[in-house]
């Protein structure tokens, strides 16, 4: 009896210190430095690899009209309103005229007085042509005095020179006449081209220097995104390829476009590229210039090669490469990279070839010496 | 030949065996003390592992990155490029701040990662799941410990960026887990204003006649623009090529282009000497008096079990018990106690303590192999004070009273 008591409790005893043990070597062993690492592995399988760009830019317009006076004035009336549509040639409106009205008008009897003095110089010249026609018929008949001809003769080459003169001052006072109507008319803002009023820099009565907007005009035809790409990742670029576009506003909505033009000028200070993108259709509902828009630009696909994640590549020493596992053994592969594409996957040029087991996930840094064990998943990452 | 300690404990093994599990969960909050010291300096660490680099440039006469602010122009990088030796060169930046998702926020550090390959330096080393950021703008790569999964997304200032892969155990070294986002990004978020203050910035500007003056209409727009934009980044990171030796690089380095260069044990130095000397010291506190806390309740335990037989021990000593005999199963009491408590310590520390707990914790084998031994030396030298008490007990004791 006693005897059974003493192997129940010996029992009970064991079945407390064998599990107990037993989570104890394999918390010692699982856990910890000396744990294996957990690595998912994926085999490498050629596939054509879509090589893209991407970089951010902003909406700009093409064609900006900066419309304001060519002298100093203060702004008299202004009829646009931003965001109002104007036609070519379309009166925005004006600048004040000042004195420039009464000195049209000045001139405009300036005119008349010259177009008088004409008439007047007309008639003194055809009076002293008849008097002199009279007297060279009268001399010619010896009835009057060579004298009185060469005075008559005189008079009508003065009345001829005042008559010339008269006509050019008629001349001089249309011309100043026109200029100051040509000067009038400059004080009118005018539209160059069909557009939409972007900016009102000044209202009536704000006085502007010479050169100053006064109304901004863009053309919504010319809308195109100024874009900056990464020159570390800009490989490619090049005009005409087709993009993707999708503005700050609308991020649920791509638009089409292409490359207009890589800009000959690359930002020194930035470290970035230019290109100039357009929309193949310009939206309906304008987009802002100044909004940031992401453009995604396609570069002409690749024929298949060997593609690996871009998380397996790893740097040991001065190489870079890939973990490979060979036979359950973890070797470090160099490998030479070729094309990539934005959603991570990387060519291999050299190194690796179909059907090849490599690391593409570790839970800690990978040395030669790493236990390794193989999951689907690593532990924490939910699925 | 029987064992007395065997059938002393079979005795009433049940008691025992509570007490070692008490005194292990005792042992498991002082190993798991040493292991958030260990995760402290293996955070510092990695931190400098994971950057992957040979040095560090910072600006002349800083601790930084790290341990001090340090700023550069992000063009600095093009000069110590064409220095001899110098085989990669990488600018980086780091911000600790809140990223916030949706209403919940985390604190980490922002890591602005220049443009290149996965190999750059700086880049996170390795993923658990996801891709490397391939866009240059608008893309993360966040630690596991921030709870952000893989098509989050995360705002960071005014900005949104996807979540596109995951990282474990990139931690800053005072142990936030790290974002990794796009350099000109970083940038932005380092030094972007909210919009209020922008506005009020421009407003400020406006009011200055220096700025806005009449006769030079775009004289303003052109200071406006001048005010918002960053040149600066934190840190450049360079490796060496192979063959050079990071101490000539970096001489070279200090001497011509008068910035402040750190090799890897100088960075180990200031990370671990200086930026988590106090915290370090802390723990280290609290380990000692931990560790004297369990030798005293070690002894305390030890010294309450052999009184509790104090009458059996007698009765030993009765029938002729040698001195050793008892001395032994006293001992070998105390270290059965421990082993017991030692497990249990083990297990509690690397099963619950250390998953829950927020800061790493790493547990080295070596240390646990250094906590038995004091364990067991605590038990053996613990039971010194038991012996004494049972071999001066007095064998009348098991008959009288």
């Amino acid at each position: 009896m006693k005897k059974l008591g003493l192997q129940s409790r010996t029992l009970a005893m064991l079945v407390v210190i064998i599990p107990l043990l037993a989570l104890f070597i394999y918390v010692g062993l699982r856990s910890g430095p000396l744990a294996p690492v957990a690595v998912t592995v994926v085999s490498v399988e050629s596939q054509p690899v879509t090589p893209a760009l991407f970089g951010i830019g902003t909406v700009e317009a093409r064609y900006t009209y900066k419309i304001g006076p060519t002298i100093a004035g203060r702004v008299k009336h202004l009829e646009v309103q931003v965001g109002e549509l104007v036609k070519a040639g379309q009166v925005l409106g004006e600048m004040d005229p000042v004195d420039l009205d009464d000195r049209v008008r000045s001139q405009e009897s300036a005119f008349r007085r010259a177009q008088a003095a004409l008439r007047e110089s007309i008639a003194r010249q055809a009076y002293a042509k008849s008097q002199a026609h009279r007297y060279e018929k009268l001399f010619a008949v010896r009835s009057t005095s060579e004298e009185t001809v060469t005075t008559k003769r005189q008079e009508l080459q003065i009345a001829e020179a005042a008559l010339s003169a008269a006509r050019e001052d008629v001349a001089r006072a249309q011309s100043d006449r026109e200029g100051l109507v040509v000067q009038r008319n400059n004080l009118r803002l005018i539209a160059p081209a069909d557009g939409v009023v972007a900016v009102r820099d000044a209202d009536p009565g704000t006085t502007v220097v010479a050169g100053q907007a006064v109304v901004e005009l863009i053309d919504p035809k010319s809308l195109w995104i100024n874009v900056r790409f990464d020159q570390i990742n800009a490989s490619g670029l090049a005009e005409g390829l087709s993009a993707h576009i999708t503005l700050r506003s609308r991020s649920d909505q791509v638009l089409q476009g292409k490359v207009f033009r890589v800009e000959p000028i690359a930002d020194a200070v930035t470290e970035e590229l230019l290109a100039k993108v357009v929309f193949d259709a310009v939206p309906q509902h304008l987009p802002p210039v100044g909004e940031l828009a992401e453009v995604t630009v396609d570069l002409s696909p690749l024929p298949a090669a060997p593609v690996i994640p871009n998380a397996a590549i790893q740097r040991e020493g001065g190489n870079v490469g890939v973990w490979q596992i060979l036979d359950g053994d973890l070797r470090f592969s160099p490998v030479k990279l070729g094309a990539s594409d934005l959603d991570g996957h990387v060519q291999i040029r050299e190194g690796l070839k179909d059907g090849d087991k490599v690391v593409s996930y570790s839970e800690k840094a990978l040395t030669l010496h790493s236990r390794i064990h193989v999951v689907d998943i690593i532990p924490g990452v939910s699925p | 030949m029987i064992s007395l300690a065997g059938r002393d404990i079979m005795h009433a093994w049940g008691k025992f065996v509570f007490t070692g599990v008490g005194l292990g969960l005792l042992i498991g909050v002082t190993l798991s003390m040493a292991g958030i010291y260990r995760g402290m300096v293996d955070d510092a660490k990695v931190l400098l592992d994971n950057s992957r680099a040979d040095l560090w440039v910072v600006q002349k006469d800083t601790l930084g990155p790290y341990a001090e602010p340090s700023s550069l122009y992000e063009d600095t990088w093009r000069s110590i490029r064409g220095m001899q030796g110098v085989a990669t060169v990488a600018n980086v930046t780091y911000l600790t701040m809140q990223v916030r998702k949706e209403a919940r926020d985390v604190r980490a550090m922002i890591v602005g990662i220049a443009p290149g390959k996965a190999t750059t330096p700086g880049w996170p080393p390795y993923l658990v799941a996801g891709r490397q950021i391939t866009r240059s703008h608008y893309e993360a790569v966040a630690d596991i410990a921030t709870g952000f999964n893989l098509g989050d997304h995360l705002t960071i200032r005014r900005n949104h960026y996807k979540v596109v892969g995951l990282t474990r155990r990139m931690v800053s070294s005072g142990g936030d887990p790290m974002v990794f986002i796009p350099l000109k990004d970083a940038q932005e978020a380092q030094f972007l204003k909210d919009n209020d203050a922008i506005w009020q910035s421009r407003r400020r500007t406006e009011a200055n006649p220096a700025f806005n003056r009449p006769g030079s209409p775009g004289l303003l727009d052109a200071v406006i623009t001048s005010q918002s934009s960053n040149p600066y980044v934190n840190a450049a990171l360079v490796r060496i090529e192979t063959g050079y030796s990071a101490e000539d690089v970096a001489e070279s380095i200090r001497r011509w282009k008068r910035l402040t260069v750190y090799t890897r044990s100088q960075m180990e130095q200031i990370l671990v000497g200086k930026l988590i000397a106090t915290s370090a010291k802390q723990i280290g506190m609290f380990l000692v008096i931990l560790s004297i806390v369990s030798a005293a309740i070690v002894a305390f335990i030890i010294y309450t079990l052999t009184l509790g037989k104090i009458r059996e021990i007698a009765v030993l000593k009765l029938i002729g018990t040698r001195n050793r005999t008892i001395a032994a199963m006293i001992v070998q009491q105390a270290i059965a106690l421990g082993v017991i408590g030692f497990v249990v310590g083990k297990i509690t520390a690397t099963l619950f303590m250390a998953p829950i707990f927020p800061k790493y914790v790493l547990l080295e084998p070596l240390d646990s192999v250094r906590g038995f031994a004091i364990v067991i030396l605590i038990c053996v030298l613990s039971s010194a004070i038991a012996i004494r008490a049972a071999l001066k007990v007095d064998p009348a004791e098991a008959i009288g009273g």
